[in-house]
């Protein structure tokens, strides 16, 4: 087998890699990086961040509404509050965590050693951060966004809101929007073209099919949000008529624009955590998925589907009886692929080869557990007559957290468990992680499943208070009870990390036993990802080489009933691995790929993953950052109305444009060998 | 009493006060009338559904780990699965079934009106931030906040705004239907029996959404009949010196501006029309029961009570607001 | 730096190079390509967007029924056609020139694109001025000036687009196997000239079937 002589090969070769990809430790190195792992746990941390801070404000509101006739808040305060909880929550915090987790995940599962765009990707990351600071910026004069999420027109419109607050809402949005595609196309074109060889579309794991389905969705859905959002500036700003009655508009194209983009995206935000959810739960069950292929085209119709639904949200609008009982029909058609997707997880757990409770997989349980509430109270608002009743209720309310936490919030935190140890190198406590699983588990309960009752019992949502007596008083302070517990399950987790990060047993390569190609590299991964290009021969790579060398698995190998030990176990294992070179982890096909001459990735063929060419990738820029800042200078400028500043921001833009496109030596090679 | 006396009258749990004037606690599942009857047994229904496909779901979740809580781990190939039964029974067939069920049952509840034979009462209800102006058009009666219905009888809603979106909603009676400028929207609503129960806008129109109740008064016939004729009556003209005062207090300050009574000068159309106010069970849209005190604190100061309410505090020294209350206290 | 569970090679027991792979692709291939697909595909949807909210308005609004459903003069949209299908197929022909290896076909193909494109554009320029209502005597001004601007702005896009190329093109950056930054700007090209055409059957032609 592999002799020394090839080891001296592959150390030499990964010294030269590491030469290739270093970003310099400097300032300047960190500000022009396009690694995509440093860029994904950029976006992680930010995205942690804002939903610290749609957390802190959820807090405020649960302390004003935990009693009633409550002055704690003013009226104006909590509307901003409620309005900003949802924004970020929506915006900054659920779509941009998952993004996180792809963007550094994406190229490792594939093989791949960045992502078909870096400076795209680092361009997204550095919008989503500006865009999220331009909306908090708000705070500063006291004028955040106070429409809701949704910023229902006419309220949202000059007349009844004058100042600066939805143009801070309208603006961010669009600025957001700029990241959000960017973001999409690039890990579109990265699943697509720069999976390694062997990997064809049937073999891709199921976190990418989730991925390219939520991009493709996101490139689908989000223009009609940006219509929407240009049609309110210019109504706000130039007086045009779009959403006025009176002059040939109407209040309700608002409405449908934003849910023809809003329904899509509350699938955007829980289709990547159901791929984890597919990644993770077939792990510690020690067995391939149940029905990989139903779940990928599960995956890719709920996708499809849910851009036939959005009129649910408009049920009380009086719309024809017709359309909503078409809608009603659609948003009910719509669960089945979810159906699709419960039951694969639930026949993968019933044919385990054995149960492994690490922290992830208890956060996978309680995200099945809160699926199904939040799934089935939304069928029951997809019936129309029951939803006139349960329509902007606290009922709604109750439906939205548990989706939304159960099926983002819950996997983002098993994926947190699970990849951090792959990220930092060190691995979170399970006795920590127990915790934070109970006490969030039972919080998230405490908080909002009384909601659902408390709706039916006639309390409209988004109200600042509420008069004693009415049968709410009592629910509202176990709400408020709840929201404390689950707090502190955050706060379980943060320290956690913090913990883990200090005195984190050191993670190797796969602690979990885990079957996909991010698994194969160091924890963390060097810059270059792979020293050489892998080539996969099926769906689980490591497990498939692992039964090829050792046989089918065993407990010594893959089980792991205590995780802490396991680990210990595991490192070894791989240290002896290294040493010893007898099990190589991944099968290498004659043809596999080195590239080593430069800043180079493979390019595949779209179904196949036939090797096609090697890719350039582009060495860290500043033009990204520069763009990104240029437009926030635009947006600014936009916000202050002041028209010499936006055509001075609109050519420094250009500028920057101009400045990233200019081609250099570096992204225009000589060409090599063609053949 | 001065006017800080007055204010004083209002006790702190305000809405404890409220809770007295209905009936029953808002509810969905607690119908009153026929359409809301058959939501709340399709409600019924579903949650019973719910609750089935979730004990199932949870059930096959962790049926599993107890079952081999203790079993030594498997090695070799992993367990056999019958995929087919799993997905394609477990996770389409079945839910699709069940589906389909519910939405043959939302069919059923699909109607929104229980209508008999005789031509429809009709109501015009036009939301304002953040009051609710009625209108029984046929019967030339323009009130606020209240709505009151002869029972056993389908009323035909017609709904409007005069600014930004809003909802109307009995829960005890029927659902939600959106008030949006540019569109008239119908809804209906039927009492089987007596009672007041409380509506509330539902959907978010501003600062005050969260007080923008109304009140929904049921009335045998007769009662309903007297309550119209009073109605349609212009206000009765003060009787006594005092209320006489007060008229004129009331009449010489900016109120007249935006509020209409019905048989003097006052004829803005900006706030709700007052000719009955004190006939009405609340004041400031459901926000306080209609008491003396309440009205007194209210017209003194209407920001402290609702925070950004379009009713200006009218600058007025204590004996004014005195007689002012009394006045409108008259206006039965 | 460790290579971790990382495999040593069986065989080939010589790592292989790149070995016999072009170091970057032109045409359907390439990332670039696809980006600027799904690029066309996004900005395509927002043009969906305008044009679905103004058939809403006009199948939901009496006043912009009214309004929406009237003619509008035929003249200058069929020339301001005119003018892009052609430049379209210039720039069609450029691309094929450079795909034959023949930059100065390029660069003919793309000058003429881009004359082409400012005339658009000075044409559009004179219809907004015969208008007698502004974008906001009511929404279906509003909506009007909108999407005819926003596709004005594109083509302003496509031309800036055109302008880097041709910058390009003269420092010789191109040759048969690598053009694909001209692939990309005819793309986005021909994507603009078709979301005309759509307006051009929406807000101009529609009015006079329905
Ligand atoms: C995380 C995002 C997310 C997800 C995944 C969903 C999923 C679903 N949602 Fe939800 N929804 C929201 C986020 C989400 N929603 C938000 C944020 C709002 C509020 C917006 C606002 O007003 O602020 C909302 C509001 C909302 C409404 C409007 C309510 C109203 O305002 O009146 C409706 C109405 O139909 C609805 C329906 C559904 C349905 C049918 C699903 C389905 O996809 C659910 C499918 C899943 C299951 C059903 C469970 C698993 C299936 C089985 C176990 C099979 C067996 C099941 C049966 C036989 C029933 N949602
Ligand atoms: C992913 C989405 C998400 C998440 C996670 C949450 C989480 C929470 N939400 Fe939110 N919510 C929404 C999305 C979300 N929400 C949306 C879309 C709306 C609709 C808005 C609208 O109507 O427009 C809404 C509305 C909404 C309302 C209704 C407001 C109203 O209608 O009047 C309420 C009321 O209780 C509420 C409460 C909570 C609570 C208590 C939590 C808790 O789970 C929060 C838990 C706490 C944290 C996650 C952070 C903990 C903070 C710390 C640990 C502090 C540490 C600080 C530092 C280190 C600096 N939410
Ligand atoms: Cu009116 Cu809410
Ligand atoms: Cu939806």
């Amino acid at each position: 087998m592999a002799g020394t002589v090839e080891r001296v090969e592959i150390r030499s070769l990964a010294a030269r890699l590491d030469e290739t990809w270093r970003t310099p430790a400097s300032l300047y190195g960190k500000l022009t990086t396009v690694d995509h792992k440093t860029i994904g746990l950029r976006y992680l941390a930010t995205a942690f961040a804002f939903l610290l801070l749609g957390g802190l404000q959820a807090g405020a509101m649960r302390a004003q509404l935990a009693r009633p006739e409550s002055r704690l808040l003013s009226p104006e305060a909590y509307d901003q509050l409620f309005s900003m909880h949802g924004t970020t929550m929506i915006f900054w915090y659920a779509s941009p965590v998952l993004s996180g987790f792809s963007n550094y995940l994406v190229p490792l599962m594939l093989g791949a050693r960045d992502m078909a765009f870096p400076r795209l990707n680092a361009f997204s990351y550095w919008t989503f951060l500006l865009s999220g600071l331009f909306i908090y910026s708000s705070a500063l004069g006291g004028v955040m966004p106070h429409g809701g999420w949704f910023a229902y027109v006419p309220y949202t419109n000059a007349q009844y809101s004058p100042q600066l607050n939805m143009d801070f809402y309208a603006l961010a949005l669009l600025f957001l929007t700029i990241s959000t595609t960017a973001g999409a196309i690039n890990f579109i074109v990265t699943i697509l073209k720069t999976r390694c060889p062997g990997m064809s579309v049937s073999r891709m794991p199921l976190l990418m099919w989730s991925t390219l389905t939520t991009s493709v969705s996101m490139v689908f859905a989000m223009p009609a949000l940006t219509a929407a959002l240009i049609f309110l500036e210019l109504d706000r700003r130039f007086g045009t008529h779009f959403y006025d009655p009176i002059r040939g508009g109407s209040p309700l194209l608002w409405q449908h624009l934003f849910w023809v983009f809003g329904h899509p995206w509350v699938y955007i935000v829980v289709l990547p955590a159901t791929g984890m959810a597919s990644m993770i739960i077939p792990t510690f069950c020690r067995r391939p998925i149940v029905g990989h292929v139903y779940v990928a085209l599960a995956t890719v119709s709920t996708g499809i589907f849910g851009f036939g639904v959005w009129a649910h949200h408009m049920f009380a609008t009086g719309m024809p009886a017709l359309s909503t009982a078409f809608f009603s029909a659609a948003s009910m058609g719509v669960s089945i692929p979810s159906g699709i997707q419960i039951f694969a997880w639930l026949a993968t757990i019933w044919a385990a080869r054995r149960h492994v409770l690490a922290t992830p997989m208890l956060f996978m349980l309680g995200f099945i557990c809160l699926f199904v509430i939040g799934g089935v109270s939304g069928v029951m608002t997809a019936s129309v007559p029951f939803d006139w009743q349960a329509t902007d209720t606290y009922f709604v309310v109750a439906h939205l957290h548990y989706v939304l936490i159960g099926i983002n919030l819950f996997p983002v935190l098993a994926g947190f468990y699970f990849w951090l140890p792959k990220m930092t190198g060190r691995m979170l406590s399970e006795r920590l992680g127990r915790w934070n699983f109970w006490v969030l588990f039972v919080g998230v309960n405490l908080t909002f499943f009384p909601m659902h009752v408390v709706g039916l019992r006639g309390m409209p949502r988004r109200v600042y208070t509420y008069p004693a007596g009415m049968g709410w008083d009592w629910l509202n302070m176990a709400e408020s009870i709840g929201a404390l517990v689950t707090v502190t399950g955050v706060l379980l987790f943060i320290i956690n990390v913090l913990w883990s990060a200090r005195r984190g047993a050191l993670a190797p390569a796969n602690p979990w036993g885990a079957a996909t190609l991010e698994w194969s590299t160091s924890s963390p991964p060097p810059e270059y990802n792979f020293t050489v290009i892998p080539t996969v021969r099926g769906r689980d790579p490591l497990w498939e080489v692992h039964d090829a060398l050792l046989g089918p698995a065993g407990e010594d190998d893959l089980a792991l009933a205590d995780p802490t030990r396991a680990t210990a176990r595991s490192a070894e294992h791989s240290d002896h691995r290294r040493d010893g070179a007898t099990v190589p982890a991944i099968v290498t096909l004659p043809g596999w790929r080195v590239l080593d001459e430069g800043k180079e990735t493979l390019e595949s063929t779209l179904l196949d993953a036939d090797p096609q060419a090697v890719l350039r990738m582009p060495e860290g820029s500043l033009w990204p950052l520069i763009l990104a800042l240029a437009l926030t200078g635009l947006f600014a400028a936009l916000l202050f109305k002041a028209p010499v500043w936006t055509a001075i921001a609109v050519l420094v833009t250009l500028g920057a444009i101009a400045g990233w496109l200019w081609p250099t030596a570096v992204t225009f090679p000589p060409p090599r060998s063609v053949a | 009493m001065s006017a800080h006396a007055l204010t004083a009258l209002i006790v702190a749990p305000l809405a404890a006060q409220l809770r007295v004037l209905y009936d029953r606690a808002p509810s969905v599942l607690e119908p009153a009338g026929p359409m809301a009857s058959r939501l709340a047994s399709l409600g019924w229904t579903m949650i019973a559904i719910a609750t089935v496909v979730f004990a199932v779901v949870m059930s096959l979740l962790l049926y599993p780990l107890w079952r081999d809580r203790n079993a030594p781990p498997v090695d070799g190939p992993p367990r056999e699965v019958n995929e087919r039964a799993w997905i394609l029974y477990g996770g389409t067939a079945v839910p699709a079934l069940i589906l389909a069920g519910i939405f043959v049952l939302t069919l059923g509840a699909y109607r929104r009106s229980t209508l008999d034979g005789r031509p429809p009462l009709t109501i015009e209800v036009i939301g304002h931030q953040w009051w609710w102006e009625v209108r029984y058009p046929d019967q030339q009666i323009r009130t606020a906040d209240e709505v009151h219905l002869p029972v056993g009888r389908a009323v035909k809603i017609l709904l409007r705004s005069d600014d930004v979106i809003h909802s109307f909603w009995v829960p005890n009676l029927a659902g939600k239907t959106d008030a949006i400028p540019g569109v008239t929207n119908t809804t209906w609503l039927q009492a089987d029996a007596p009672g007041t129960w409380r509506g509330a806008c539902a959907e978010y129109c501003g600062v005050q959404h969260a007080h923008m109740a109304l009140s929904v008064v049921a009335q045998a016939d007769g009662d309903f009949a007297r309550w119209m004729e009073n109605e349609r009556a212009t206000s009765a003209p003060p009787s006594d010196s005092a209320t006489l005062q007060g008229e004129h207090a009331f009449l010489g300050t900016q109120c007249v501006y935006c509020h209409t009574v019905r048989g003097t000068q006052a004829q803005g159309r900006v706030g709700p029309d007052l000719t009955h106010i004190a006939s009405r069970l609340t004041i400031a849209s459901g926000t306080l029961p209609n008491t003396r005190g309440n009205l007194a604190g209210w017209i003194a100061n209407p920001d402290r009570l609702k925070p950004g309410t379009r009713m200006p505090a009218v600058p007025l020294d204590a004996a004014r607001l005195e007689a002012i209350v009394t006045y409108l206290e008259s206006l039965k | 730096m460790s290579t971790a569970a990382y495999s040593e090679p069986r065989e080939p027991r010589e790592p292989a190079r790149a070995g016999a792979l072009p170091i970057r692709l032109t045409g359907t291939r390439s990332p670039g390509w696809w980006g600027m697909v799904f690029l066309c595909a996004t900005e395509g949807m927002l043009f969906a967007s305008f044009i679905g909210a103004y058939f809403f308005l006009r199948g939901s609004v009496e006043a912009f029924g009214a309004e929406g459903g009237k003619y509008v003069p035929l003249t200058r949209p069929l020339i301001m056609t005119a003018l892009l299908l052609s430049s379209s197929v210039a720039a069609w022909w450029g691309e094929a020139g450079i795909e034959g290896g023949d930059d100065r076909r390029l660069r003919i193909g793309l000058a003429v694109t881009f004359a082409l494109g400012v005339a658009f554009l000075l044409v559009q320029a004179t219809e907004y001025a015969s208008r007698e209502t502004g974008a906001t005597t009511s929404a279906y001004d509003s909506l009007f000036i909108t999407i005819t601007g926003f596709h004005g702005a594109h083509v302003a896009g496509g031309l800036l687009m055109n302008l880097y190329v041709q910058a390009r093109t003269w420092l010789g950056h191109f040759d048969a196997e690598r053009h694909d930054a001209v692939s990309n700007a005819v793309l986005y090209w021909h994507f603009v000239d078709g979301v005309w055409l759509v307006i051009l059957a929406a807000l101009y032609l529609s009015p006079r079937l329905f």
